[in-house]
């Protein structure tokens, strides 16, 4: 009788790597590796090489260099003499503004047209029909342009407004002046705004600190008092009043600051060619976030009818018999439970949003594709540094967001204890 | 999976990989030849210099210097296909192979010439970048347009100019970033800029297509100098040296009064000896660029010479109305300077 030696003494030989399963699978996950490698080197060298051969180099030293182009719309000090990257900055900060304000409101209009679509109320339920299928059906672009065109060839020009026979007069108290470039509001200014407060040799605006400050005061207070309320509920069954300590929480220092610092509006006054002295929201910036806001929340809108729907019918059948009414059971029993099946696809309309959002250029919204990926790329003509920089950022821009998100989403989640 | 996507991979690069090597292939010439037909980069509708008919029949400045091109080369000025291209994507067609030649009213720059590896054989039009604003705004001067809202196509030299002037005059302005000049008309009649700005050439051009171009005008300022010439890929001199001298072959045809209507008889009862070369019945130049001996005569037969060219596109005849100014023959006060043929 012969004794088997158990596999693992044996002595290893090269064969093994192919013929024993223990290492087959090593082998070709290997191999597979390597080959991968090799061909994204050869990428990598075909590009340098053909770059060279054109007589480019690859280099990022251009965003070191004078710019030359003036941006319409900034949210940090920029002219025409700062660097390429300080145009990239400024892009980048115009593509979050937007992406944040698109996100914040598509879901607003989401959850609202996603409740109102299961609304009892035929007329209501159906008109909600409509809007998600006409929105979600249509191409992003398409919406854009359309509505970019009703806002320059509907609204009056700014010379509409000048003259004593005007074509066109200024609305709610002559304080707001639509026009075919951008709509004029007014803007809040501070008489005697408070000393920049020096910290570290880096001067930070005393406006910021003090609002700032009394937010954050005023919203940790106001967490306190909730706090006891919800201590007095679990004791006594009967829950304080609380909401009228939140508005003097809120309102009372904000209006002595305002009182302090003499905070008045300025309205916008037609002079020379265009509105001065307010505020001037580009068209190109509400034309961009409202197409946003319309087209995400379409699929928002059924994302949350889908999570609504995915929790049972008894659930608020027994929310009903324990006596709550229709909105607190969808605010306290159905939202919270349904959040855990709309969040993850959330997360994607909000990556879809901020990658929609490059879509600016439609509009002529300096935003990171029509800076770094635009005017940037075409006066240095470094295509492939900006491409692979603006794919980087956006990259970047998307696993953040996902990041933030799914730390939201670990805190909804169905708790299995 | 693992292996679907290498496959993917060594796929995607090999297409790469072969699209990159055409595009660095030096000889321009040799590829045009071979494919018997002439590929040029043109603006994608300027009125006067590169614009489609309702029939899909381009003409234009441009595109008369394309079809000379195409006729020396490749013997026939209908050889050609026109690719439009937009201010932001042409030097791009043009450094990957997309087109051989741009012949797109572009400026010819510093920055362009050397860092973007391309080469601007010679000018074929003067210009300078100016204003147009309607009648009744009331503005005389490009001084007066403090606080104004200007149409600007991105991606150009107008773009940087514009910063600089408005810089060096201290006067502030709102730009509004366009794609092309389709964009920039269409922005500028619905009343979005108070002012569009490009070449002059082009503003002419733009107002010639309004349906009022009696209440536009062009500001008296040029604030810029804007050599327009076509370009080709850096590095491929001998091609250069075609598109070069087939232009200048047109502007000595208009010096020594070579027209599409004369050339035939020219080249052969012509005593003058540079008309002899230029035409082929002495000194075989076109041997030496790598074409034939009638390489100019067939580019001045294609749409006549320069002077011929300019006056049936853009002369005053036209509705876009330009006066030769600096594009005058030499001979004429202008610029237009054809070194010798010998």
């Amino acid at each position: 009788m012969t004794h088997l030696q158990p596999a693992e003494h044996q002595p290893f030989r090269l064969s093994m790597l192919i013929y024993d399963r223990r290492y087959r699978s090593l082998t070709i996950q290997a191999v597979v590796f390597i080959a991968v490698m090799l061909a994204g080197a050869w990428l990598v060298h075909n590009t340098l090489e053909n770059l060279a051969r054109m007589g480019k180099t690859f280099s990022f030293s251009f965003l070191w260099a004078r710019a030359g182009y003036d941006i319409p719309f900034s949210l940090i000090p920029y002219t025409a003499t700062d660097t390429h990257f300080r145009a990239l900055v400024v892009g980048l900060l115009n593509t979050l503004l937007v992406s944040f304000i698109g996100c914040i409101l598509a879901t607003i209009v989401g959850v609202i047209a996603g409740v109102l679509r299961l609304s009892n109320n035929w007329l209501v339920s159906k008109m909600m029909t409509v809007y998600v299928e006409i929105f979600r059906n249509v191409p992003l672009l398409l919406w854009i342009l359309v509505i970019l065109a009703i806002f320059t060839e509907v609204m009056p020009s700014p010379r509409d407004y000048k003259g004593d026979n005007a074509a066109a007069s200024m609305i709610l108290f002559d304080s707001v002046a639509p026009t075919n470039r951008y709509t004029a509001v007014p803007r809040l200014a501070m008489e005697s705004p408070p000393e920049p407060l020096t910290i570290a040799g880096t001067p930070i605006s005393g406006t910021l600190i003090a609002f700032g400050g009394a937010l954050l005061a005023a919203y940790l207070i106001f967490r306190w008092v909730r706090r006891r309320a919800t201590d007095r509920q679990n004791a006594t069954g009967r829950r304080p009043a609380t909401w009228w300590i939140g508005l003097l929480l809120f309102a009372v220092p904000l209006a002595a600051l305002m009182l302090l610092f003499k905070v008045h509006l300025i309205p916008p006054k037609l002079t020379g060619f265009n509105f001065t002295g307010g505020a001037n929201l580009d068209n190109g910036f509400v034309v961009l976030v409202l197409a946003l806001t319309l087209y995400t929340g379409a699929f928002i809108a059924e994302i949350v009818r889908a999570g609504i729907m995915s929790v049972s019918r008894g659930q608020s059948e027994a929310a009903f018999a324990l006596g709550l009414r229709a909105r607190p059971t969808m605010g306290l029993v159905i939202l919270p439970q349904a959040l855990r099946v709309i969040v993850p696809p959330l997360i994607s309309q909000f990556l879809n949003l901020t990658k929609n959002s490059s879509l600016a250029i439609a509009v002529g919204y300096p935003d990171l594709r029509a800076t770094l990926g635009g005017t940037t790329l075409n006066q240095t003509g470094r295509e492939m540094e900006a491409m692979m920089l603006m794919m980087g950022i956006y990259l970047a821009l998307s696993l953040l967001i996902s990041a933030a998100m799914n730390v939201y989403n670990a805190r909804v989640r169905l708790k299995e204890r | 999976m693992t292996k679907t996507v290498f496959f993917g991979a060594v796929a995607a690069a090999a297409v790469l990989g072969s699209t990159g090597a055409y595009a660095a292939e030096g000889d321009t010439l040799r590829t045009v030849k071979q494919r018997g037909e002439l590929i040029c980069g043109v603006n994608p509708g300027l009125v006067g210099f590169a614009a489609p008919d309702a029939n899909g029949n381009w003409s234009g400045f441009d595109i008369s210097l394309c079809r000379a091109i195409a006729a020396a080369v490749v013997g026939d000025p209908n050889k050609v296909r026109f690719v439009p291209t937009t201010g932001q994507t042409r030097f791009t067609a043009l450094s990957s192979g997309e087109v051989d030649v741009l012949t797109r009213n572009s400026t010819w720059s510093f920055q362009r010439d050397t860092e973007l590896a391309l080469d601007f054989p010679a000018v074929n039009y003067y210009d300078g970048q100016g204003f147009l604003v309607r009648k009744d705004l009331g503005v005389t001067s490009a001084k007066e347009l403090d606080g104004a809202t200007v149409c600007i196509q991105t991606g150009t030299t107008t773009e940087l100019n514009l910063a600089d002037y408005f810089r060096a005059n201290n006067i502030t302005y709102q730009p509004v970033n366009i794609d092309s000049n389709a964009e920039g008309e269409q922005q500028y009649l619905a009343g979005a800029c108070d002012a569009y700005t490009t070449d002059a050439s082009g503003l002419a051009a733009t107002r010639a297509a309004f349906a009022d171009p009696e209440n536009h005008i062009i500001l008296p300022e040029i604030i810029s100098k804007e050599p327009l010439a076509p370009a080709v890929r850096h590095g491929d001199n001998n091609w250069g040296d075609i598109v070069r001298w087939t232009l200048f072959a047109l502007v000595a045809g208009e010096e020594y009064g070579v027209t599409s209507a004369n050339v035939e008889e020219l080249s052969k009862s012509s005593t003058n000896p540079e008309v002899q070369r230029l035409l082929g019945q002495t000194d075989n130049l076109g041997g030496m660029i790598g074409l034939d001996a009638e390489w100019a005569k067939r580019a001045i037969m294609a749409n006549g010479n320069y002077g011929e060219i300019f006056a049936a596109t853009i002369g005053e005849q036209t509705p876009i109305g330009l006066a030769r100014g600096l594009n005058a023959l030499w001979t004429q006060g202008g610029l237009m300077y054809a070194p010798p043929f010998r």
